[in-house]
């Protein structure tokens, strides 16, 4: 071999029996911005070193200086596929921290936003995994879907991504009968497509070889990597904070939690199919429940707490406690009690919690986001260690990995 | 036999005495201290201890108290025992100029990550973990940003009163 002596080579690359590859920080397999630092061999995974962090905002040490109500649209940039969720979690986690009660109505108003979205997180994530075994159609068709959520969201707050839906106390502004129609034409159309969608896939020989197998866990080592929401459900541990710790009033609401056996990617995957199911089961039922208001309590969509829920822009024209709220409110002049709380909701990946530390001043002195995706990807490697290398691009997508939240 | 609060008290009074202190409970959660080096001993107990089955590591973060002087660092533990359904709050304190904490690694994977996000943003020195290097920040940072000593905007700003705009 001839001799390249202007080349200097790291010492031990020559002896190196493996590849180093990247994947990421952008690459379509990652569906984010995060690097896999993989040692393969030949095709097969020796080992891999996840690296994150590359849109990290800082939103603790943020939210230290905010007042509660700008927290909420930090809430929108974690898991940005299901924003809706985190914007009701931190809500749900202010109002028990200030001990408001919310009117039914606006509960069950937040669980068919909720609920919306968690169709919306498993459907990108579902649709993903099916691109990254090689059938795109099933991707294409449902997004055609999620625009109707999102066209939803769009009549009740106004945007459609990041949300910043609700306020401390309730909706910004009640549901307009547009919002309902829009709901009444999603709950028509979607099962279908769910229906053709499953065809497409549950059943493919091809999907099927892909996903049975790869990526498993059990139920034990799932729950000692900190695994929750579907991931966890998938390896066959029923733990679901709505059942568990209900909030929102989802004790009223009859549901089943899906449950799989060896927490593979292909159970994964039929964990998320089967909790869409349940929640266009869970709309339905919130939605014939809202229709039961009849007069003035089908007009209710915020609690009355005026030290934190924005009064009518009319009010603060006109009267004067109104504007005084508006003005403590807006330049965040109102103090905290002091104490701490943690707060979970079921977030469209897992277990979505907020502790919230108050030292009585008007931001909160600490706030700590649990984020789901977080914790249990340290379990990657596990997971794909002595795998196929396109084994381990379908796991990352079936983990529902979404960068804003791993990166807070 | 429902897991309760009191029970669990005196669950852990009964093995470490007066090593365990500062219980109350908000919202719920029983919140309990104990010395810094205890904390392996304590984790430990409530994971192994058959009618506690505190498996589930929730949450581990890190909060800085500037004014607790000799105890600035804490960490903060969030356990779960699926089964009876109830979480507690277990936390530990140390000195900003000795910050060293046993890790929890080898009880719970899913402390790694926690506890070196905790290092990254805290400067707390975990003994023991298999990998205690940055994790969200990048490598060359010398500071540890959650730390109250690092205010989140310039304070020599003159245009705006912080008076007004929350914490002064």
């Amino acid at each position: 071999m001839e001799q390249h002596s202007h080349i200097t080579l790291p010492k031990g690359s020559i002896e190196k029996t493996t590849t180093t590859l990247n994947i990421g920080p952008t690459h379509p397999a990652t569906h984010g911005v995060f690097q896999n630092i993989m040692e393969v061999d030949g095709e097969r995974v020796v080992s891999t070193e996840q690296t994150v962090g590359y849109i990290h905002r800082a939103f603790e040490k943020l939210a230290e200086r905010r007042p509660l109500y700008q927290i909420t649209p930090i809430t929108d940039r974690l898991n940005y596929c299901s924003s809706p969720i985190n914007n009701m979690g931190w809500h749900i986690t202010c109002e028990r921290f200030l001990k408001i009660d919310l009117p039914k109505r606006v509960d069950y108003l937040r669980v068919i936003i909720m609920e919306l979205s968690r169709i919306s997180d498993h459907l990108i994530c579902n649709s993903i995994v099916g691109v990254d075994t090689g059938a795109y159609t099933g991707f294409l068709y449902v997004m055609q879907y999620r625009e109707l959520i999102y066209e939803i969201y769009e009549e009740v707050c106004g945007s459609r991504l990041t949300t910043n839906i609700g306020r401390i106390g309730g909706f910004e502004r009640n549901f307009t009968n547009t919002a309902f129609t829009k709901l009444e034409k999603f709950l028509n159309e979607y099962p279908g497509v769910l229906r053709e969608f499953e065809k497409l896939f549950t059943r493919n020989r091809i999907f099927m070889e892909r996903t049975q197998g790869t990526g498993g866990i059990s139920a034990a080592r799932a729950m000692n990597y900190g695994f929750t929401g579907p991931n966890l459900r998938a390896a066959g541990v029923d733990y679901d904070v709505r059942v568990q710790q209900p909030y929102s009033s989802y004790q009223d609401f009859d549901f089943k939690v899906p449950v799989g056996t060896t927490g593979d990617n292909y159970d994964r995957f039929l964990v998320r199919n089967a909790e869409m199911w349940e929640s266009i089961s869970i709309i339905k039922q919130a939605y014939q429940k809202i229709q039961e208001f009849k007069g003035a309590d089908a007009e209710i969509y915020h609690a009355d707490v005026p030290e934190y829920y924005l009064p009518k822009k009319e009010d603060v024209y006109t009267k004067m406690e109104a504007l005084i709220w508006h003005f403590k409110i807006i330049m965040g002049e109102i103090d905290l009690p002091k104490g701490q709380i943690y707060s979970a909701v079921e977030g469209g990946n897992g277990e979505l919690g907020f502790y919230l530390i108050s030292d009585g001043g008007r931001t909160p002195f600490r706030l700590h986001f649990r984020r789901p995706c977080f914790i249990y990807y340290q379990a990657f490697e596990e997971l794909i260690k002595g795998g196929m290398l396109s084994d381990a691009v379908v796991t990352l997508s079936s983990l529902n990995l979404i960068a804003g939240e791993l990166d807070a | 036999m429902a897991l309760t609060n009191t029970y669990i008290q005196e669950k852990l009074v009964e093995k470490f005495n007066d090593q365990v202190f500062q219980f109350s409970t908000d919202s719920g959660i029983l919140s309990f201290e104990s010395a810094a080096e205890n904390n392996l001993k304590v984790l430990q107990f409530l994971y192994e201890e058959s009618s506690l089955g505190f498996t589930f590591l929730t949450d581990l973060c890190g909060v800085n108290y500037p004014d607790n002087k000799g105890a600035e660092l804490v960490v903060v533990y969030h356990l779960h025992n699926f089964i009876e359904n109830i979480r507690i709050r277990f936390s530990i304190a140390v000195p900003i100029a000795k910050p060293d904490v046993f890790t929890a690694t080898k009880l719970f994977e899913s402390a790694n990550w926690m506890e070196r996000e905790t290092y990254d943003f805290f400067g707390i020195n975990f003994i023991g973990h298999p990998n205690l290097k940055r994790i969200l920040n990048v490598d060359e940072m010398d500071y540890f940003p959650l730390r109250k000593e690092f205010p989140l905007e310039d304070q020599t700003r003159i245009d705006k009163d912080d008076e007004m705009f929350g914490r002064g």
